[in-house]
C-alpha cells in the first residue's frame, strides 16, 4: 500500500469522527501555540536587551564618584568628590586592556539657529567617547583630541535636536549659538531612539569637555577639570573582572582610601548586568518552554488514549483487512499514519493560534515579539514527532491482532 | 491431470486455552480439487471453522502439511500469509464486514490495495466484479444504504477481485432471508459453473444441497465426504 492511499485512508477515518478528531488534536493545538507563544515573547524579550546592550556599548565600564550604585547604597553617585581629566589620563596610560576611555559632563543650554532654539542637554566629552560609547555621526566627523586640548568650539548635535534646529536641512557647517557662545557644527551623531527608561536619547549636544566646561558651563565644582562620569570601554580580548579590579586599585590609590575603608566610587559593568538580567530572564524562558512542553506531552497522551480507543473500535475492520491480505506493517503505518495526520494538523492550527497569540501579545502592550521561522518548524516536527511516538504503540497493538479473533470481535 | 488444488495431510490443531489443550482438529487428510464446489458441516465445536481457517491461510495447523495451489502454508510466517489470503483466496462472511461510510466499489477493492495494484485498474476491475453480481447500478453506495443481500454481493465482489483459487464462505446466508439466501447461493452457483472453486461453510443440509460435495466433520475429524 502506498503513502499516498495510506493517507487517504486515514483521512477519511478521521472525517469519519470528525468531533473525536478534533478533540484528540486539541492537546496538540494548545501544546504546540504554547509554545509558540512562550519561545515567541521569550525571543522577543532577550532581543529587546541585546538591543539595549548595543545601544549601550557591551563591554562599557561606568566609573562614578559615590559608592556602589548596584549594591548597598551608601553614599550615592555624586556625594563624592569629582572626578577629573587626570583620572581619564591616568585610566588610559597606566591600565592595560582599555580600548577607549573618556570623561563626560554636562548641563543644559539652549541652543539658538536663524531665529529657532530649543534647550536640552549638553555633554562635554573627551574624542575617545565615540569609540568607548559605540556611538558615531552619521554625517559629518566626530573631534579630535587636538580639539579637546585647545577648547575648540566644535559640536556634534543629535538626530532630535538637528530636526528641531534646521528641520530637512543640512546642519553640517553651520554655526549655532550655544547659551551664548558660537559653535561650528561638524557632525550630527546617528539615531539612537529611546533609552530603556523613555529618554530621547537623540535630543543632545556633544562638545570636547574643555569648551563645555569653560565655555558654557562654567560651574565652580571646586575641583580643577571635574569629570561627573568615566566611560571604559575594556578590549574585546580583556577580561572584563581583571580589567574591574585594576581600575578600582587605581582609583584606590589616586583617592587616597586606606585599606579596609569603603571605596567612595563605583566602577559598574552595565552590559554585566544587563546579561545577568538577560539570563535570569532566558531561564524564565526555559521554565515556560518547559510547561508548554509538557501540555504537548499531554496532547500527546491524549492521541495515544484516542487511537487505542480507535484501533479497539475497528478490530473487525483491522481483522477484515489482514484477511485481504494487508500485512502487518500496512496495518501498523495505516494508524500511525492517522495519529501523524492528527497530530500535524492539530500542530497546524496550533502554530496559528501560536502566531496569532504572540501578535495579539505584542499589540496589547508593545511588547516585542519574535517569530522565528525555526520555532514553527520545530513546533511542527514536534507535532509530528508527538504522532509518531504516541501513535507507534496503539498501531503496533493493532498489527498484532490476530485475524481469526478480530474477525469474530464484536 | 487433476491435480489436487488443496491437499492437506493429517492435519491437526491443538490450542491452549488455560492448563486445558482443545484438539480443534485431530489429524485431517483431505483433497479438494479445482473446480470443485464443496460444503463443509457441522455442529458448531467441530472443527470446521477451524479447517475453513486453515484452508484460508488465517490460521497454521499444529502439525500435518497444507499444501494449497502448490505452496505450503504449515511453515509459512504471518506477512507471507497475509500475502497469500490476499492473492488466492477470497473470503465471504456471514456478518458481511463490510467497512462502513465507505462506498461499495472502495470495498470491493480493499483487497488490490494490498496488492499493489494502481487506482485505476482497482477501480475497473471492482467495477466489473460489482457488475457480475448485479450491482452495477449501486457502485457509489454506502452499505448502510443497501440492503443485506445487495451488501453480501459487495462482499463476494470483494472476494472476487483479486482472482482467487479459492472462493471461502462461512455461512454466507446466515444473516438473510431465504429468498435472499437462494439469489446469493444461484450466484455461487454460477460462480461454480464458470470454474471457481467454492468451499461453503455451513450447518444448513438445504444450503449444503447446493455443493457437489458434503464433507461433515465432528469432533475435529472428518466423519463424512460424500459426492
Amino acid at each position: 500500500m502506498n503513502l499516498f492511499a495510506a493517507i487517504r485512508v486515514a483521512l477519511t477515518a478521521l472525517r469519519v469522527n470528525a468531533l473525536r478528531s478534533a478533540l484528540a488534536m486539541l492537546g496538540v493545538v494548545i501544546g504546540v501555540s504554547a509554545v509558540i507563544v512562550m519561545v515567541s515573547v521569550t525571543e522577543g524579550a532577550s532581543n529587546a536587551i541585546e538591543e539595549q546592550i548595543a545601544s549601550f556599548g557591551a563591554n562599557l565600564l561606568i566609573i562614578r564618584p559615590g559608592s556602589s550604585a548596584f549594591g548597598g547604597r551608601r553614599g550615592g553617585a555624586g556625594t563624592a568628590t569629582f572626578m577629573n581629566d587626570e583620572d581619564v589620563e591616568a585610566l588610559r596610560n597606566e591600565i592595560d586592556g582599555i580600548a577607549a576611555v573618556s570623561g563626560e559632563m554636562f548641563g543644559t543650554s539652549t541652543f539658538v539657529a536663524d531665529g529657532v532654539n530649543w534647550t536640552t542637554r549638553i555633554q562635554g566629552v573627551h574624542a575617545e567617547y565615540f569609540e568607548a560609547r559605540d556611538w558615531f555621526p552619521s554625517s559629518g566627523r566626530s573631534f579630535y583630541s587636538e580639539e579637546v586640548n585647545s577648547g575648540a568650539r566644535v559640536i556634534l548635535i543629535g538626530q532630535t535636536l538637528a530636526q528641531e534646529l534646521y528641520g530637512a536641512s543640512d546642519p553640517v557647517g553651520q554655526i549655532v549659538r550655544v547659551g551664548t557662545t558660537p559653535m561650528e557644527i561638524i557632525g550630527v551623531m546617528s539615531a539612537k531612539g529611546e533609552s530603556s527608561w523613555g529618554q530621547d536619547q537623540d535630543d543632545v549636544a556633544l562638545a570636547p569637555i574643555t569648551t563645555v566646561r569653560d565655555r558654557i558651563l562654567g560651574y565652580d565644582l571646586g575641583v580643577r577639570d571635574p569629570v561627573f562620569t568615566i566611560y571604559a570601554e575594556i578590549d574585546a580580548s580583556a577580561d572584563p573582572g581583571l580589567v574591574t579590579a585594576d581600575i578600582e586599585d587605581l582609583m584606590r590609590i589616586r583617592r587616597n582610601i586606606q585599606p579596609g575603608a569603603e571605596d567612595d566610587f563605583s566602577v559598574n559593568n552595565l552590559g554585566e548586568f544587563i546579561r545577568a538580567r538577560n539570563e535570569t530572564e532566558s531561564q524564565l524562558g526555559v521554565l515556560l518552554a518547559a510547561a508548554a512542553g509538557i501540555s504537548l506531552l499531554v496532547g500527546g497522551i491524549g492521541i495515544m488514549n484516542i487511537m487505542l480507543v480507535s484501533t479497539t473500535e475497528r478490530t473487525r475492520e483491522i481483522g477484515l483487512r489482514l484477511a485481504v491480505g494487508a500485512k502487518r506493517a500496512d496495518i501498523r503505518n495505516q494508524f500511525l499514519i492517522e495519529s501523524v495526520v492528527l497530530c500535524f494538523t492539530g500542530g497546524l492550527v496550533g502554530l496559528l493560534i501560536g502566531i496569532g497569540g504572540a501578535a495579539y501579545i505584542e499589540s496589547l502592550d508593545q511588547f516585542p515579539i519574535e517569530i522565528q521561522p525555526s520555532v514553527a518548524l520545530i513546533a511542527i516536527g514536534a507535532s509530528a514527532f508527538v504522532g509518531i511516538f504516541f501513535g507507534f504503540y496503539p498501531a503496533h497493538r493493532a498489527s498484532r491482532l490476530d485475524p481469526i479473533e478480530a474477525l469474530r470481535f464484536e | 491431470m487433476t491435480a489436487s488444488l488443496i491437499h492437506c495431510r493429517n492435519l491437526t490443531r491443538i490450542y491452549k486455552m488455560g492448563e486445558n489443550e482443545v484438539h480443534a482438529l485431530r489429524g485431517v487428510s483431505v483433497d479438494i480439487r479445482r473446480g470443485e464446489y464443496v460444503a463443509i458441516m457441522g455442529p458448531s465445536g467441530s472443527g470446521k471453522s477451524t479447517f475453513m481457517n486453515m484452508i484460508g491461510a488465517l490460521d497454521r495447523p499444529t502439525s500435518g502439511t497444507l499444501e494449497i495451489d502448490g505452496e505450503r502454508l504449515e511453515a509459512m510466517k504471518p506477512d507471507e500469509l497475509a500475502a497469500f489470503r490476499g492473492k488466492r483466496v477470497g473470503f465471504v462472511f456471514q456478518q458481511f464486514n463490510l467497512l462502513p461510510r465507505t462506498a461499495a466499489i472502495d470495498n470491493a477493492a480493499l483487497p488490490l490495495v494490498y496488492s499493489g495494484i494502481s487506482a485505476s485498474e482497482r477501480k475497473q476491475r471492482a467495477e466489473a466484479r460489482l457488475r457480475q453480481v448485479g450491482l452495477g447500478e449501486r457502485m457509489d453506495h454506502h452499505p448502510s444504504q443497501l440492503s443485506g443481500g445487495q451488501q453480501q454481493r459487495v462482499a463476494i465482489a470483494r472476494a472476487l477481485v483479486n482472482d482467487p483459487a479459492i472462493l471461502l464462505a462461512d455461512e454466507p446466508t446466515g444473516a438473510l432471508d431465504s429468498q435472499t439466501s437462494e439469489e446469493i447461493l444461484q450466484i455461487f452457483d454460477q460462480l461454480n459453473h464458470d470454474g471457481m472453486t467454492i468451499i461453503l461453510v455451513t450447518h444448513e443440509p438445504d444450503v449444503a444441497a447446493h455443493a457437489k460435495r458434503q464433507i461433515v466433520f465432528r469432533d475435529g475429524e472428518i466423519v463424512e465426504d460424500r459426492t
